[in-house]
Order: structure tokens, then sequence, then C-alpha cells
């Protein structure tokens, strides 16, 4: 069962070729037996998943479904779960078990989906290795010894290695699409807005944006069609209309225009995965579209201008762990400022003191001007780079990230090497245009993502795009072979 | 722009972080690390450029002054470290 889209398994819960309880089952029994290759999972929600199924199978012998009664899906621990532990990845969460759920999580559960359990991620969302987690390390399914990605790396490696359909992730960097592309899934980072972040565990919250991870485009459209949508309990939240993201999957991409920008296939771009990339763009002008070199000139100081904001606004919001409402305490505090400081030391880890201390500086008094608001006003300067290309393209196309998978241990001593890794997904954040990544073909025998990056709220043309290469190739389709050894016929 | 040992005893005060002693040299070079790679934006001319707080350059949207919240302090006191008579417990502050 494990070989099938979502989409596969919600219409085989709907002919009754198996139940939602024998569906959930599987799934929770490879979890169980193989995650130990790959630690993508945090917390596992055996009974509750059971129990949500049994209850789906109810609704299903009825015919009373919603538009994922039944089918399991994971989501990225930094949702918060009423009564199932969420630990965004960190010590100083290792304890809490909130007491509401997020918006997301009442969707899904509203649309009849099944909770398997909660994923893998680097701590607070801050890395793109997955190495910063308290819970260890995730393992690339199509190579234990490299990084999934991340921050949303458990998501991505469940889904790669088929231990969930799909998954929830989290983005504010490029945590959605650079795992997505590192492990050969399907990837979408909406606009900001479209997404509500209430009870979505805030990292740096002009930049986060909740999405789907998946197998497919078709998968990525039914779960966006769950998680999209206005929420009052969110201030940044859109009331922009959704549309249906199924109902224009197949539209024809004839006089689709392509953007490539120049900067995007410079120094620095393994020539293997620039490869895969044009491979996917001629394949693009067979379908019909036409590409048109763009360029997007502040793009090199993207980077620097999303590690002052991004760290900036992640030392306020971490402000609120503080050892004394929720989650870790120091043991023996002698006084208040023991309490607050040791717990912050001992509850966090290396890279989230970093950006703490990274965005502390920013913000304090004389450093200001020269830091947080000159990085605002570079922020609008790439913002206008898009608004000018979307005037010429419909979509832009390049690579999701400029090298293939590396080695577990390899970066983790240069942050600043790291950061660089998302050279090519950080802009859309600034600028809050929805991305995808998607398969594009293999470099080095390791996935490679072609990203595709749409205007604002145009999620229903991205996935369309996305869907018609999909139909036309079968990247998707390609497994790890220690996966595809465990299909069964 | 770079920072010095000095500088992070004020900087981890700030954000009531402890920081060992022995750890300060090597926070010292990796925020220096970041700050150089940063620094890139200092070149750009940005005077004439409006700052850009949000994205969709939305503003903060208002709702009718009225009470939405329930109250739920038992439920939320069930999960701090130390809660007692409705209060969070901290080390004594005043003598």
């Amino acid at each position: 069962m494990h070989d099938k889209t979502l989409a596969e398994l919600s219409q085989g819960l709907a002919d009754k070729a198996f139940s939602s309880v024998e569906l959930t089952e599987h799934f929770l029994k490879r979890i169980n037996d193989l995650d130990g290759n790959y630690n993508s999972f945090i917390t596992i929600t055996e009974e509750q998943a059971v129990a949500q199924a049994k209850a789906a199978d109810e609704q299903l012998a009825k015919g009373n479904t919603q538009a994922l009664t039944g089918v399991p899906i994971a989501h990225k621990d930094i949702f918060c779960t009423e009564g199932v532990k969420t630990s965004c990845g960190s010590k100083m969460l290792d304890n809490f078990v909130p007491p509401y759920n997020a918006t997301v999580i009442e969707k899904f559960n509203a649309a009849g989906a099944i909770s398997l359990g909660k994923t893998n991620m680097d701590e607070f969302a801050m890395g793109s290795s997955n190495e910063t987690s308290f819970y260890g390390s995730v393992k690339n399914p199509w190579n234990t010894s490299c990084v999934p990605g991340g921050s949303s790396g458990g998501s991505a490696a469940a889904v790669a290695a088929r231990l969930a359909p799909a998954a929830t992730g989290t983005d504010t960097g490029g945590s959605i699409r650079q795992p997505a592309a590192l492990c050969g899934i399907t990837g979408l980072k909406p606009t900001y807005g479209r997404v509500s972040r209430y009870g979505m565990i805030a990292f740096a919250s002009s930049l986060d944006q909740g999405g789907p991870m998946t197998q497919t485009a078709e998968d990525a459209a039914l779960l966006l069609n769950v998680m999209a949508g206005f929420d009052a309990k969110d201030s940044t939240s859109s009331d922009t209309a959704v549309a249906d993201y199924i109902a224009t999957l197949n539209d024809d991409l004839s006089g689709l225009t392509i953007g490539l920008p120049k900067e995007y296939f410079g120094e620095g771009l393994d020539p293997a995965i620039e490869a895969s990339v044009q491979a996917a763009i001629k394949e693009y002008e067979q379908l019909g579209a036409s590409v048109k070199e763009i360029s997007l000139p502040n793009t090199d100081l993207a980077v620097p201008c999303y590690y002052v904001i991004a760290p900036s606004e992640a030392s306020a919001n971490l402000s609120r762990f503080d050892g004394v409402r929720y989650g870790y305490r120091c043991e023996d505090p002698k006084d208040l400022h023991d309490l607050y400081t040791r717990t912050r030391e001992e509850g966090f880890g290396e890279e989230v003191k970093r950006r703490i201390l990274v965005g502390t500086y920013a913000l304090s008094a004389g450093f200001y001007d020269a830091y947080y608001k000159k990085a605002q006003q570079i922020r609008r300067l790439i913002k206008n780079d898009f608004v000018e290309a979307f005037k010429e393209v419909d979509v832009i196309m390049g690579p999701t990230v400029p090298n293939t998978a590396f080695g577990i241990g390899e970066k983790s001593n240069d942050p600043v090497a790291m950061y660089l890794e998302d050279i090519y997904t950080i802009s859309t954040n600034l600028a809050g245009l929805p991305g995808m990544s998607i398969p594009a073909g293999f470099a080095n025998g390791k996935p490679a993502g072609l990203q595709l990056t749409g205007n604002y709220f145009a999620e229903a043309k991205l996935l369309n795009i996305a869907h018609r290469f999909q139909q036309a190739t079968d990247w998707h389709k390609q497994l790890p072979a220690t996966i595809a050894d465990q299909v069964e016929g | 722009m770079s920072v010095q040992p000095s500088d992070i005893e004020k900087i981890a005060n700030l954000a009531r972080i402890r920081i060992d002693e022995q750890a300060v040299p090597e926070v010292v070079d990796r925020l220096n690390d970041i700050l150089a790679m940063v620094d890139k934006m200092q070149a750009v001319d940005t005077s004439e450029v409006e700052p850009m707080a949000n994205p969709l350059d939305a503003h903060q949207r208002l709702r009718a002054d009225t009470p939405t919240e329930i109250d739920q302090r038992e439920q939320f006191q069930a999960i701090a470290p130390e809660a007692e008579q409705g209060l969070y417990l901290v080390p004594k502050v005043i003598e």
C-alpha cells in the first residue's frame, strides 16, 4: 500500500479495497520496523491513530466522508497537538504537551485525516540539515550517510521512505523545498499568509509558512485544499479567496512563459544539478512553454538579509522560553536571573543560541539601523526584483539547491557554508511568494530538485505546472533501492 | 562591524543566555563569521528605500474590542514547572 500516492489511497478507501484501520496499521508497522534507519519521527501516536482510523471507517461505511477521511499523514513536530508532545526538536520543549491544537491540525482533523505522529526537525526549525535536532540527525533514505536537508527533514525522509504517504512541513528560508529536493519528493511553500500560523511554533514570524510535503503535486493540492484559508487567530492570515487546487491541475501549459534567472545558474551550482534542471526545462518546452532569461539582481543579498531578519525575529519569539510557564527549567536556580539564563543555556542547542545572539545584537541600541532597518530595505529591493520579473513571465524556474545532499557532519562546523545552501530558496520567503520543489532527476546518484516560484497566491498555477510535468515524467515515482525492494506486488 | 569578547557578555545578558567563559572565544568567532557575511548589505545604497516589515505590506488587522478568550488558567498551569494557588512560582525576587 505504501507505494501508492495519497490520492490513490483515498480512492482505495472509497472503493473499499482496504479499510482505514488496515492502511493506518500498515504505515504504523513500517514506522516501527524501519524508522530506526532514518530517525524521522520524534513521536508515534499509535493508539490515537488507530482510534481515528476506526472512526474514519465508520464514516466511510456510512458514506459520510470529508476530503481526507481515513488517510494517514504525519506532522512536523512544530505544529501544536493537543495532548501530544510537541517538541519543536528542542530539549526546551521535550516535556511540552500543548493544551490546544494548531489551526492546521484542526483542519486536518475536520477533513478526516489520521495522524501517524510527529516528525523530526532542526531545533526550532533553525537548520538546513536536521543535525540541530535534540533528537539526533535524520538520515536521508537515498543515502543514510547523508543529511535529508532541513528543517523539515523528518517529514521529507518519512515521505521518501514511504513511512507516511504525505506530511506537513514549514518553510522560513527553504525548510520545505530544500529537504524535498534532497529527498526526491514534492514540497510546496505557499504565499505568506495563505496557511494559518496559529499553533505553529514561531521562528521568524514575517517569513514562516506551513505547507504540504508529498509524493506528487496532486497530493500537495489535496493537502493544500485542507490547509489553506483565512484564520482570525493569525493576525497575518490572508483573506484572499482560496482556489480549488485540484480543479486546475490538468490545465494546458501552452503559452506559459518560464523565467530563468541568470543569477541562479552561476558559480557554485553543481553542473550535474544544472543538467537536470535544463533537461526539465526542455520537457516544459515540449509541453508548450517558452523560456525567457530574466535577472533578479539582488539575489546575492538574500542570504545576508535573511540572516539579520530571521535571527532578529527569532530572538524576540524565543524570549518566551524562560523556564516559568512551560517547558524546560534548570535545576536549583539560585535567583530569577539564574533561572532565566541557565534554563536558556541548557535548554537551547548551539545553533539556536547563536541565532538568538545574532538577533539580539542586530536589534540592540546603536545597531538597529545598520542591521535590522538595512535588512528590511534590502528585503524590499529583493521583492521588487520579483515584482518586475512577474511582469514578463508566469513562473520562475531554477535549481532548488546548489548541491545534492551532503554528508552528515560535513558542514555542521561551518554555519555560514550551511547558510549558503539556501541561496535559491531564501529570497522567496523574503518576498513572501509561493515556491515549490519537485523531483527532476538525479545528480551523482542523489535526487535533484527543480524549484518553481509563482506570483502571489498563484499556488493553483504552480501545482498545475508541477502536475503536468509529473504526468510527462516519472522522476517523482523513483524510490530509494531499499524502499523499492519493500514494495509488494 | 565585528564583536569583541567584551561585547558577548552584554549581548548574552540582553538575551538572558548564560555563556560559559571557556566558550566565549568560539562564540565570538562564529558571530563574526556571520556578521562578515551579513555586512555585504552595507555596500548597497538604500537611502531611498522604504523598509519592508510584511511581504504583503499588510497592516495589523483590528477586531471588535470584546473578549474572545475563555479562562483556561488551570489547564495552562498544569504544564508549568512550578505553580501554586493560580500563580507561577519563581525564586524569591524581593527580600
